[in-house]
């Protein structure tokens, strides 16, 4: 009967425990927001490296929910977040046209690229032309793994084969494979099939099995990615916590916000680039 | 094989040197899943034992539902929820979505059916065996109860633990309504995910071992609680 006893001990004060814990986050919740993003930052480690900065400067907690651009601009047109983060220059204006988003600002930009396996059977390594590489993998039926997320990264790899003028979605023997999932599970998945992929740099940087996989291709300016940060039209969204949500876009476009966006190094490399770097 | 290597050094590293964000993640984890399976036994054990007593229109009914929710889809659960505690949904005024009480809340639903359930059987069999005394001495069916979740109370324990191991190794409904916000809901679940999409294998295995550790052990707690229950009552019988 006494661990029996115990059990019920351990279970009622685990209880209160989490009772406390909760009591006190509400007694903060007013500095606390809500960021809709999308996974690349949050995969590539740019929020957990630049979020402790800003709440030690403003006091203010940003719940950071990861999601692809697709889903982040749903949370938030659902109400369910207090500003948003996200790269797919098309979906944010079909945003800010639906009377959701108040201002829209570019605060950091990278690039995608078009990684693949060593040993390269459609020969596209080291070129910097995205359609001509997608349509040698399409010829060459090498593998080929797709978000098919409706994420940023999708809707570019997307766009991309609208400009090849091939479907690769057609049922033609499976070399293209959507896997529905995020940058890093499509990266994981393309390492185990040794097939290739469209990653943006800050995931491909920071993730960590790479499994022999390579940069096949980079340099072209279709392949820029550009970050916004969107703040909620308070008129739609009467229930977005304004004042703070203002305060942490501000924060990212100040010298101090992008300078630590700059500063976020992997290996020595620069995953993000401030705004203001000149793009190629 | 070298990443498993590396997991055991690492869940020796992480619990030897005590990771701060491991043990938030594991206190969080132990914290959500407790409460929601405390609450399902609360509500549970009640029901399941009124299940076993009572005749009542729709009985058959709410056993039937007990026993076919118990494969639940956590994701469906987490989606329906979703729905509801969206902003815009009917229970949006709320304002839990994308805070522990929402995961509590996820789980409180997909452990319910197994409390219910699981305690039904138990307390059909002892009601079986004990309900005319307890009739007999006088309590009516709704005084029985008591009694009767007291006789059983190790098989209710059971049925909780089990809740519990439901709970503690979902991740398809908490990971919608609960959005694996670092350091607010990350759960050894949702962090095993996000932490295998990051490539980060040996520190995704080494969260995956201290989870199977812990679910062994309520594993193996509830079945010698169990065992002792059967050995106890055929002692009293004899």
């Amino acid at each position: 009967m006494k661990t029996f006893r115990i059990f019920w001990g351990a279970l009622l004060g685990a209880l209160l425990l989490f009772a406390v814990s909760s009591a006190s986050g509400f007694a903060a919740e007013q500095q606390v927001i809500v960021l809709a993003s999308t996974t690349s930052v949050e995969n590539s480690g740019l929020l957990a490296h630049i979020l402790p900065q800003f709440t030690s400067e403003t006091g203010i907690t940003v719940h950071v929910v990861a999601q692809g651009t697709g889903q982040a601009l749903a949370t938030a047109a659902h109400g369910d977040a207090d500003l948003v983060l996200v790269h797919d220059p098309a979906a944010e204006a079909a945003f800010m046209a639906a009377g959701h988003g108040l201002t829209r600002t570019e605060i950091a930009w990278n690039d995608f690229i078009i990684v693949g396996p060593g040993a390269d059977p459609a020969h596209i390594a080291g070129t910097h032309d995205a359609v001509a590489a997608l349509k040698q993998i399409a010829v060459a039926r090498a593998p080929f793994v797709s978000r098919g997320d409706n994420s940023g990264t999708d809707a570019l790899e997307k766009r991309l084969w609208k400009l090849v003028g091939l479907d690769p979605t057609a049922p033609d023997g499976g070399w293209y494979r959507d896997i529905g999932g995020g940058m890093g599970a499509a990266l994981n998945a393309a390492a185990a099939m040794g097939a290739y992929t469209l990653s943006d740099r800050g995931t491909w940087l920071s993730f960590g099995h790479k499994a022999g996989m390579e940069i096949d291709v980079e340099g072209d300016p279709r392949l820029l990615n550009r970050y916004d940060v969107i703040l909620l039209d308070p008129k739609t969204h009467p229930q977005a916590k304004q004042a703070p949500a203002h305060r942490f876009a501000a924060w990212l476009a100040s010298p101090e916000g992008q300078a630590a966006i700059g500063g976020y190094m992997i290996a020595g490399q620069r995953l993000f680039h401030p705004e203001a770097d000149p793009k190629p | 094989m070298l990443d498993i290597v590396d997991a055991v050094r690492l869940v020796l590293g992480l619990l030897l040197g005590f990771d701060v964000s491991l043990r938030r993640i594991v206190i969080l984890s132990l914290a959500v899943s407790l409460s929601a399976s405390v609450v399902a036994a609360t509500c549970g054990l009640p029901l399941g034992a009124v299940l076993a007593v009572f005749r009542f229109p729709g009985r058959g009914l709410l056993i039937l539902l007990a026993n076919a929710l118990l494969g639940l889809p956590p994701v469906v659960v987490g989606l329906v929820l979703y729905l509801l505690l969206s902003r815009s949904g009917p229970l949006g005024g709320l304002g839990i979505l994308f805070t522990p009480a929402a995961m509590a809340l996820a789980q409180f639903l997909l452990a319910l059916p197994i409390v219910v359930a699981l305690s039904h059987r138990a307390m059909v069999d002892i009601w079986r065996e004990y309900g005319d005394d307890l009739l007999i001495s006088g309590a009516s069916r709704l005084r029985a109860i008591p009694h009767l979740l007291s006789i059983g109370r190790l098989s209710a324990l059971t049925a909780t633990l089990a809740g519990f191991g439901r709970a503690i190794s979902e991740v398809g409904a908490i990971l919608i309504v609960g959005g694996n916000i670092a350091g607010y809901t990350r759960t050894m679940t949702t962090a095993i995910t996000l932490e295998t999409s990051e490539g980060h294998l040996a520190f995704a295995l080494a969260l995956g071992l201290v989870l199977v550790a812990i679910s062994i052990a309520v594993s193996a707690g509830a079945f010698t609680i169990e065992a002792r229950a059967r050995r106890n009552r055929a002692q009293e019988a004899a």
